[in-house]
């Protein structure tokens, strides 16, 4: 790891929505509030409850209407916060500084067609031929822009096309895991001194049957009523939330030269991947925590991303007490339930903003989240993906 | 301290190839793609593996072998992924856990069309109403099948390629639609350059030809409808060109640091001298008239790997066939090379193997090393009715011996994705 130089990396936008508001002010308040109410729903798509997006005016980040039509709520959702980072980071009117910036979305697929897949599985159970009734339909009833809102790489390029971010565009896809190694490559690429400002994050659109269906297909959605987030232990426990979330990395030395506001440094951030067993799983956490020396004190504000399911919470909760059990933990999706893609970075966010503000954030969750006696000067941002991948990312106040 | 030998022009670790592995409609492995593509052969074919009623585009370069019986895109994806890493690694002779970065460039995944009719079975009379998601949240609910989520697990391919091949560390998947395998690439150069490993991994994978993709590319009418006969579908920088051909494979590097390559005496069949990317606002699916975001990727890798325009030897060009890509990779080529340009050849492997899409810088980066290191040219086959306004030396129908010693790879894609590749003959 670096020591602290002119590439030292830091947070200077922040572009977040989730289900309970759109903005970094919006959270400031929420996080400065005595106690948070999340915005669960469990009639939408019942019997499993999520956060909706919240109410959303496109049009304050997509003016174009040509534009918002090409897109799905992903799609849209993502483009969305990005504009909010940009401009919360000033660079949103910077034409030279957005065509060389570079980007890394951390994204899934956008939304399929569920009026055309309906008609096809419902022609489906009268006919035998069925490869030949999916052309006839297809054929006639996809529409091409609905191909392109479902492609992973078209939420970063609809951001080129809307807000001009130009400088360079990747798209790491891979559930939770895919936010881990978005921010970790940008991090790593500005201490080698090879970019100076980079939007990086995601958005996760939880209202969708179309992808409610695959996690249900290992029975891992929590139904109503949602039990404590902790107490998910033997079976289930993700309940799925809305969020778009963009931040703009940026290096020390570029942020000062422009006088931006910084809200906290990022020290480290790695990920991991491997088997789930108990051993093993400890072995990778334990690795990531000693290498990026994540701190365990009352200055230690720790955001915890997990997802809820059963086996993978259990894990994340003995690493949790066995290395932060001095630090203030707040899990995250009790509160904005589990955003995937955009989880990691959602931590990194409201650490930042906790940082800068010197907040005292009420607690999220029972059990682990205990209140805080003092503001933060530190956060570690967990990441364990619900199947797959860890992550851990260490900040601090700048 | 590292010896200035093992640097390049900016410091950094010099990255070199010490294994390669490559599967497409033209076969299995390295040495029967170079001799048929070098030869000018095409994998292009009739589509066999589902019907093609109602469809204009009638062919294809789908991979029929190895592992063919595969119905899911993710499990084909992965057959085609683990083939070529296993040649890559035989070839690197790195045996046992390879130690160092994966870098995965994978279509994205969802359930196959044959999974969610095989599931609707399932539906009962009283599951009438409303849409078939619900349907199934319901019948997944009451009876869960473990193979929807794998297949939908984006994650999936690189985990199963990590498992196999003991990579380190969290695994990246990534999409750059058309540039991925490029993409691939940079991203383990830069791990290597950045100090943080002394090896990587770049895996390039795609086998995703189904009805669907077919139907969707068609209707971008982004591909060739001239069906018959199929091997003279794909015809780059031809005034008659009407689309690409759409493809899957393959392709697997092992890079590493010349001097880490050095000392443990591998052989190094070539530089990743230079990368260079640059994304373009004009549209979703066609690149801006001005070619001007193209223009810039290229320079950028020039710049990157510390050459002249005139230092290029080569170019493997994008080149897919379409109207537009062939006339903007010109327009750019010419701008950035100027009177030059005529001087040097430039040949689109696609002509043989069609578009693998997400596999495809990565395939034609390996085809790259092997041009240097035989001082064989590939040809632009079908170049029967030259495009006039595209003035250039396309290598026509026939390979062409001549030893180069840099060359330019080009990857063009959808959502404004461009990304160069610079590679080079190994140092002396």
């Amino acid at each position: 790891m670096n020591t602290k130089s002119k590439n030292d990396v830091v947070i200077t936008g922040i572009g977040l929505v989730t289900s309970l508001g759109v903005g970094v002010g919006a959270h400031e308040e929420l996080l400065n509030s005595g106690a948070i109410a999340p915005a669960v729903n469990d009639q939408l798509i019942p019997p499993y409850p999520l956060h909706p997006m919240p109410e959303i005016d496109w049009n304050e980040q997509i003016p174009r209407r040509g534009d918002q039509r090409q897109m799905g709520n992903w799609q849209k959702l993502g483009v969305y916060a990005a504009g909010l980072a940009l401009d919360d980071a000033g660079f949103k009117e910077d034409a030279d500084a957005c065509s060389t910036m570079d980007m890394i979305v951390c994204g899934g697929g956008g939304e399929r067609d569920s009026d055309v897949d309906t008609i096809i599985i419902e022609e489906s159970l009268k006919r035998n031929d069925k490869d030949v009734l999916l052309n006839e339909k297809l054929r006639t009833e996809v529409r091409p822009t609905l191909f392109l809102s479902q492609l992973s790489n078209l939420m970063a390029g609809n951001i080129s096309i809307v807000h001009k971010v130009t400088g360079s565009s990747r798209t790491f896809m891979g559930e939770e895991g895919s936010g881990v190694s978005s921010i970790e490559t940008a991090v790593a690429r500005i201490q080698a001194g090879s970019s100076t400002h980079c939007l990086v994050g995601g958005a996760f659109v939880a209202e969708r049957e179309d992808y409610l269906y695959v996690i249900e297909a290992v029975n891992a959605l929590e139904t109503s009523p949602a039990r404590p987030i902790w107490q998910r232990d033997d079976k289930r426990g993700i309940v799925f939330g809305s969020a778009g979330v963009f931040l703009i990395l940026e290096s020390k030395e570029h942020a000062t030269a422009r006088s931006a506001k910084i809200y906290a440094t990022i020290d480290g951030v790695l990920g991991d991947a491997g088997a789930r067993d108990e051993a093993a799983f400890n072995k990778r956490m334990t690795r990531l925590n000693t290498e990026l020396n994540a701190s365990d004190d009352a200055d230690t504000l720790v955001l915890s991303g997990t997802s809820g399911r059963s086996q993978a919470m259990q894990l994340e909760k003995n690493y949790l007490t066995s290395h932060h059990a001095n630090s203030a933990i707040r899990t995250t999706s009790a509160v904005f339930g589990h955003t995937l893609e955009a989880q990691f970075p959602l931590g990194l966010a409201l650490g930042a903003i906790a940082l800068k503000n010197d907040v005292q954030i009420a607690p999220f969750a029972e059990d682990l989240d205990a209140p805080m006696s003092k503001s933060a000067t530190k956060a570690v941002v967990t990441s364990v993906g619900h199947h797959r991948s860890e992550g851990l990312a260490t900040l601090s106040k700048a | 301290m590292t010896s200035p030998a093992f640097t390049d022009h900016m410091g950094r670790p010099i990255v070199v190839v010490t294994g390669m592995g490559v599967v497409s409609s033209l076969g299995e492995g390295l040495e029967e793609n170079w001799n048929k593509l070098s030869s000018g052969i095409s994998g292009i074919h009739k589509i066999e593996r589902f019907a093609t009623n109602e469809l204009s585009t009638l062919i294809c370069g789908s991979v029929d072998f190895i592992g063919a019986e595969a119905n899911s895109i993710v499990d084909r994806t992965y057959i085609l992924a683990e083939n070529t890493t296993v040649e890559a690694l035989a070839d690197a002779e790195i045996n046992g856990e390879f130690n160092g970065p994966l870098f995965l460039a994978a279509p994205p995944a969802e359930p196959d069309w044959e999974d969610r009719f095989e599931l609707a079975k399932e539906l009962t009379p009283e599951q009438k109403e409303g849409s078939v998601y619900r349907k199934f949240l319901d019948i997944l609910h009451d009876k869960p099948k473990r193979s929807f989520f794998e297949s939908s697990q984006f994650g999936m391919v690189s985990e199963r390629l990590a498992d196999k091949f003991g990579t380190r560390g969290l695994p990246v998947t990534l999409s750059t639609a058309c540039a991925s395998g490029a993409t691939a690439i940079q991203l383990g150069v830069e791990a290597i350059q950045q100090g943080r490993t002394d090896r990587a991994l770049a895996v390039a994978t795609d086998g995703s030809v189904n009805a669907e993709q077919v139907i969707r590319f068609s209707l971008l009418s982004a591909l060739s409808t001239q069906n018959d006969p199929p091997e003279k579908a794909s015809k780059p920088f031809s005034k008659d060109r009407d689309g690409f051909v759409i493809a899957e494979g393959a392709a697997t590097l092992v890079l590493e640091s010349l001097e880490a390559a050095t000392a443990r005496g591998a052989k190094i069949h070539g530089v990743i001298q230079g990368c260079g990317e640059k994304a373009d606002h004009f549209h979703r699916t066609r690149s801006s008239p001005d070619a001007a975001p193209a223009m810039a990727a290229i320079h950028a890798a020039l710049d990157d790997a510390g050459i002249k325009p005139e230092d290029i030897g080569y170019i493997n060009a994008h080149g897919t066939s379409t109207p537009e890509n062939d006339k903007m990779e010109y327009l750019a080529l010419h701008n950035v090379f100027g009177d030059n340009l005529s001087k040097i050849p430039v040949s689109s492997n696609k002509s043989m193997i069609g578009h693998t899409l997400t596999a495809a810088g990565a395939v034609e980066a390996i085809f790259s090393v092997m041009t240097i290191k035989t001082g064989t040219l590939p040809p632009t086959i079908n170049y029967d009715n030259p495009d006039t306004a595209i003035e250039l030396d396309v290598v026509p129908n026939v390979k062409r011996e001549m030893q180069v010693d840099s060359i330019l790879s080009n990857s063009f894609g959808f959502g404004g994705q461009n990304a160069c590749l610079v590679i080079s003959a190994s140092p002396a």
